[in-house]
């Protein structure tokens, strides 16, 4: 298998050395939709030793069009992201040890998935989840790299605990859902140009190359032609809550209360429990046979479409209600159905 | 006046005669942005009294979530 990264060691950056570092490695993706699959080829590609991946979505056709791990037999089937993006990744590199999650990543779960984790990608869609990263990263000294796109549009931060501003010092407060979603839909060569962004960073991080990080937040407008990138070395706030000297991790400690999340541009909300469960399906499945809805299974979740409105459920217990942006709507159908 | 924003040069609108009003030209001004006026970054507080002159460098990027 010595061929295998005979390219990649021929780059004199990394070497022989480096690609032993990165063999190394473990990296964890939050996301497998159009940033994180994409990240995730790269990285296992390049022979990363350890990849995790979390997702708390399914595949659908309108992701074909840029998720790169994906086929039309996952859409049909409506295959969790996390599974059907593993089962490519298996294929790309066998050498790899690959580990997928269906779960919504909030603060409990990043808690447990840190252990022995090297670096973060971020492939997230919002910044809820963006900021507890971020705080999860300056509390354990992880670094992550912020990768984002709508439109033409891409941006990519990298940020390294104790050196770099973190994304709560260049955002300063954002009031939690308060950012309107991006319905401007997106082109796959601005997915691709922010993973290339994501992942070169990666694999700077990766053979402790720190002197060639880029330590510039970047941008571009693929369509417009337009690219900037700001040096923000001196915007690192020590008043920062997130990593300032007497930091809080205020991310943390916010989230426990959020148990509903609108999906951005999806027409979608997606409803937590409280405590997670263990969902039986089959047995879900009986009681709504008594319904006049259609129900489709298949060992990862529940599909129940009744009048314009499709509720999804997980076996953690979550439910996605699509037809709906009205959060006590989608509360009252789960009720309805689910509970 | 003509400015260079984000490595460009480009001649803007005479009523545009602040950083608050540039983003606002540009449709910024709802986003969360980062803003560097002849490589020195703004306080985010300071955007609606800094005036532009002619010549000067700008460069904004804006944050989006997608992904």
């Amino acid at each position: 298998m010595s061929e295998r990264y005979s390219r990649q060691e021929l780059f004199t950056p990394i070497g022989v050395k480096g690609q032993e570092r990165i063999r190394n490695k473990h990296v964890l993706i939050i996301g497998a939709g159009a940033l994180g699959t994409g990240s995730a080829e790269n990285l296992v590609r390049a022979g990363i030793g350890s990849l995790t991946i979390v997702d708390r979505d399914y595949v659908e056709w309108s992701n074909l069009q840029r998720q790169q791990l994906f086929c039309e037999n996952d859409a049909k089937k409506r295959l969790p992201k996390a599974i059907a993006a593993k089962n490519r990744l298996k294929l790309l590199n066998s050498d790899v040890n690959i580990t997928s999650l269906i779960a919504d990543v909030s603060v409990e779960e990043l808690e447990q998935l840190i252990d022995g984790v090297d670096l973060i990608m971020d492939a997230t869609d919002n910044f809820e989840t963006r900021m507890i990263i971020n705080d999860i990263s300056q509390k354990h000294n992880i670094p992550w790299i912020y990768g984002a796109c709508v439109g033409s549009y891409g941006i990519s931060y990298t940020i390294i605990p104790r050196i770099t501003p973190c994304l709560h010092c260049l955002m300063e407060d954002i009031p939690l859902g308060g950012l309107t979603c991006d319905t401007a839909g997106i082109i796959s060569p601005v997915v691709q140009t922010v993973v290339a962004y994501q992942t070169v960073e990666a694999l700077k991080i990766l053979v402790e190359d720190y002197e060639a990080l880029r330590n510039k937040i970047v941008s571009f407008d693929l369509w417009k032609n337009e690219h900037s990138a700001i040096r923000v070395a001196h915007v690192k706030k020590d008043s920062c809550l997130s990593c300032g000297t007497h930091r809080t991790y205020p991310y943390l400690s916010y989230q426990n209360r959020t148990k509903t999340a609108v999906f951005c541009g999806r027409d979608s909300v997606q409803i937590r429990p409280a405590v997670k469960t263990d969902r039986d399906l089959a047995q879900l499945e009986k009681i709504l046979l008594a319904q006049k809805g259609e129900i489709e299974r298949n060992p990862y979740l529940l599909s129940f479409t009744i009048g314009s409105h499709r509720l999804v459920v997980f076996k953690d217990g979550r439910a996605m209600i699509h037809g709906t942006n009205d959060i006590s709507v989608a509360k009252s159908l789960y009720h309805r159905y689910l509970s | 006046m003509e400015i260079v924003i984000n490595g460009e040069k480009l001649e803007i609108p005479i009523d545009v005669a602040t950083v608050s009003e540039l983003l606002q030209h540009y449709g910024l001004n709802q986003k969360v942005v980062i803003v560097e006026l002849n490589n020195e970054i703004l306080e985010k507080g300071n955007h609606q009294e800094t005036l532009l002159s002619n010549g000067d460098r700008v460069e904004m990027v804006h944050f989006v979530g997608g992904g």
